[in-house]
């Protein structure tokens, strides 16, 4: 192409017998190189202050993590900075300390029946709200509260709603005849105390987003659906759920990573007792690191970095399967 | 599509090798900040004249308090003006030790006791030979919990600890006369008779939190436990003693997750015969009428109870030539008249005699307090220092354990001496 062009400039010169201007060759690669050394170093310039933001907020903290958890810190240690690097010690003896399985059980059952009720309940309620009727608006602002409130406010009052001798949850239950239970108290009820409380507290969330979801869907498919003579739980089953899997899967990644990382309800309800029944990692974590008089940070960031695996190994999952949903 | 994933996951894995040989590599002096006090902060100041920096984990206290101006004074007297900051006593320890691997320590630090130990392990606070405070007149019991291999790294502001709180209505109508508790045997006899006539027994705070254990000591000290071996039969003894009143009904389920502030409201209902309190709900007693008998220990007498109470200490700093002027400042703050107006606010007892004889003549009804702390022993004590905290966490868990019925005393305090062991031998 550039030997063409070339030689049909050079005839163009003898056949004109004009000066043209053209070089005789194609432009000098060590201007090409520079111009695009120029166009990146433009380009680096422009995202600079979004790299030194990520290195600062995102890179930094996480090596300082990953630097905890590789070395044995002891509080002389980590004020002189001096700690012995022991490699993969931590996260061995973590991994084999008696709290662990009992903690990672507790974080899957947690997690995914909080999602499961949260997600089921709060589409439920978007698809009622769908429908608009008077006092509809009210209603769905009074559903917004349990989000509002503030995580002390919400996980002290139900605390006391749930206490074994003087709760209002406890008096209902003897009223009809149920004996009272160790809601907060016994190693059985206590995981199911934090996941009443966490589910309230997320549905919000969950009706918000599907209800915006069920908004953006066009009415034409439902009409057309109406006249073929669907009926309404076909109509939900059927289009109404395929057509919400977008939205539907953001939700549920969102709301995991969010309820891995739950700490305020279950602390301040149970403080994770008695003994480890309510323990998920993210609380063990705590309790290793500021939970008792002797700080340990090493375990405490050890046992973080596996929570951190566990939300990037969903997040992978979600954007593997994003193209997949949203080829519908 | 697993073309486009290949290079994203293998770019996070290069980037998250990178991270983790970056931290493995990097030596010592790069990954955190220098030895303590050589970057010598803002606090070191020359000794006539400056700011000293004062750190206290009194957050009910603020600028226009009684507190705030007697420290001011003394900083006055000593020629200097104080910079103070208060936080809540938990954020003070992860602050101080951030403090000290900065090098920003503050010139004197205010903290719990049972963390003086671990402060003293971390290399950021002086002895009394390097800053000069004397001790001579501070009880021996009192001032244990801030020795640590026969060095003393504080001293005192005072000390609280636990008693027996009782609704002397209660205990009329049951017919249980306070002096005949003197054991075990009796106070359970007397929870029975007060579970009889209808009333609640007795509440105390269970928690797995270190209150949790601050409040099992006195019954298992009483029973004649050590604290290296929280899985001996008297530990043992103790715990089932808990476990049964549970049990049977005279303490109330709820104590499993009470503070010792729940655990008084639950009091306060004046629906309970008994409450396991400390010094500091002694205003709140006296406006509901309860008074105060020593924790029995099992077989008579008073058991050893825990002290609560902070201590002055003087962290390292830069200007080794400061000690001089924060002791000052320290001795100002507990010489006898001052520490009396101090404990009296605070509701401490204070640590001399002599202080105590002034608290003594100004207050008589002090005087069962005077002498709990009279018996009261130090969490850290016995050289037990840093492996305090650690047992402790172990012994709480096990109390929990015992009290959700999740397992027997025996077993779960053999579980606890097991893995406590375990933690202190790696």
């Amino acid at each position: 192409m550039t030997r063409d062009r070339s030689r049909a400039r050079s005839a163009g010169r003898q056949r004109d017998g004009a000066a043209v201007a053209a070089p005789s060759r194609a432009r000098p690669r060590a201007s090409r190189r520079v111009e695009r050394w120029r166009a990146q170093a433009a380009a680096w310039g422009f995202i600079l202050p979004v790299v030194a933001y990520l290195v600062a907020f995102y890179a930094y903290p996480l090596y300082r993590n990953i630097d905890l958890s590789i070395r044995t810190y002891t509080v002389a240690s980590f004020v002189s900075g001096d700690a012995p690097y022991s490699g993969f010690a931590n996260y061995s003896h973590i991994l084999r300390n008696p709290t662990f399985s009992p903690a990672l059980v507790n974080t899957a059952v947690f997690t995914l029946v909080s999602i499961a009720f949260q997600f089921a309940i709060g589409l439920a309620l978007a698809v009622f709200f769908y429908r608009r009727f008077r006092l509809s608006g009210l209603l769905r602002a009074l559903f917004l509260i349990p989000w509002l409130l503030p995580l002390l406010v919400s996980a002290s009052t139900w605390s006391w709603m749930l206490n074994s001798d003087s709760g209002i949850v406890n008096s209902f239950l003897q009223a009809i005849g149920v004996g009272p239970i160790d809601w907060l108290t016994s190693p059985h009820w206590s995981l199911v105390a934090v996941l009443i409380a966490n589910i309230w507290i997320g549905i919000p969330f969950n009706l918000v987003i599907m209800y915006s979801g069920l908004q953006s869907l066009s009415t034409d498919v439902f009409e057309a659906a109406a006249i073929d003579g669907a009926n309404g739980w076909q109509r939900f089953w059927r289009i109404t759920f395929p057509l919400l899997r977008p939205v539907s899967a953001i939700t549920l990644l969102l709301g995991l990573i969010y309820t891995l990382k739950v700490f305020d309800i279950i602390w301040i309800m149970t403080r994770g007792g008695p003994a480890t029944s309510s323990t998920t990692l993210a609380i063990w974590s705590y309790q290793l690191g500021f939970g008792s008089l002797l700080p340990d940070f090493s375990s405490a960031s050890a046992v973080g970095n596996v929570l951190i695996i566990i939300a990037v190994v969903f997040a992978l999952i979600y954007i593997r399967a994003r193209p997949r949903l949203e080829a519908l | 599509m697993t073309v486009q994933i290949t290079p994203r996951a293998s770019a996070a894995l290069l980037a998250l090798t990178a991270l983790t040989a970056l931290a493995a590599c990097s030596s010592s002096s790069a990954t955190s900040a220098s030895t303590p006090g050589s970057t010598g902060g803002a606090s070191a100041a020359a000794a006539s004249g400056g700011t000293y920096t004062f750190w206290d984990p009194y957050p009910q206290y603020n600028a226009s308090s009684a507190w705030w101006q007697l420290v001011a004074s003394c900083g006055t007297k000593a020629g200097v003006t104080i910079k103070h900051t208060a936080d809540d006593t938990s954020a003070l320890v992860t602050k101080a030790l951030l403090a000290g691997q900065q090098g920003t320590s503050p010139n004197i630090l205010l903290v719990d006791n049972p963390v003086v130990s671990t402060l003293a392990t971390a290399g950021i606070l002086t002895t009394t030979a390097q800053n000069g405070l004397s001790t001579g007149a501070i009880a021996p019991n009192i001032l244990s919990a801030g020795v640590l291999n026969g060095n003393t790294y504080g001293v005192p502001i005072g000390a609280n600890t636990l008693a027996l709180y009782y609704n002397p209505t209660i205990l009329k109508a049951a017919g249980v006369s306070p002096s005949s508790i003197t054991s075990w045997a009796s106070l359970t006899a007397a929870l029975a008779k007060v579970k009889a006539i209808g009333k609640k027994g007795i509440t105390f705070s269970g928690i797995n939190t270190e209150e949790g254990s601050f409040q099992f000591l006195p019954w298992f000290w009483g029973a004649g436990g050590n604290l290296t071996n929280i899985g001996s039969s008297q530990a043992t003894a103790a715990l089932t003693l808990w476990t049964t009143w549970i049990k049977d009904g005279y303490a109330p389920n709820s104590v499993i997750q009470d503070t010792q502030t729940t655990s008084w409201q639950e009091f306060q209902t004046g629906d309970f015969a008994f409450s396991e309190n400390g010094t500091w709900q002694k205003a709140g007693a006296a406006a509901m009428g309860a008074q105060v008998i020593q924790i029995p220990a099992e077989n008579g007498g008073a058991a050893p109870v825990p002290t609560g109470g902070e201590f002055f200490t003087i962290p390292v700093q830069k200007d080794t030539a400061s000690y001089a002027t924060s002791a000052k400042i320290v001795e100002c703050l507990s010489s006898t008249s001052n520490i009396v107006t101090t404990d009296n606010t605070l509701n401490y007892i204070a640590p001399t005699k002599d202080a105590q004889q002034a608290q003594l003549s100004a207050s008589p009804s002090l005087s069962s307090w005077v002498s709990a702390v009279g018996v009261a022993k130090a969490r850290t004590g016995d050289n037990l220092g840093v492996k305090y905290p650690v047992i402790s966490q172990q012994m709480w868990i096990a109390v929990q354990k015992a009290e959700s019925g999740a397992a027997t005393p025996a077993d779960a305090l053999q579980a606890a001496q097991s893995a406590a062991a375990a933690k202190l031998g790696q």
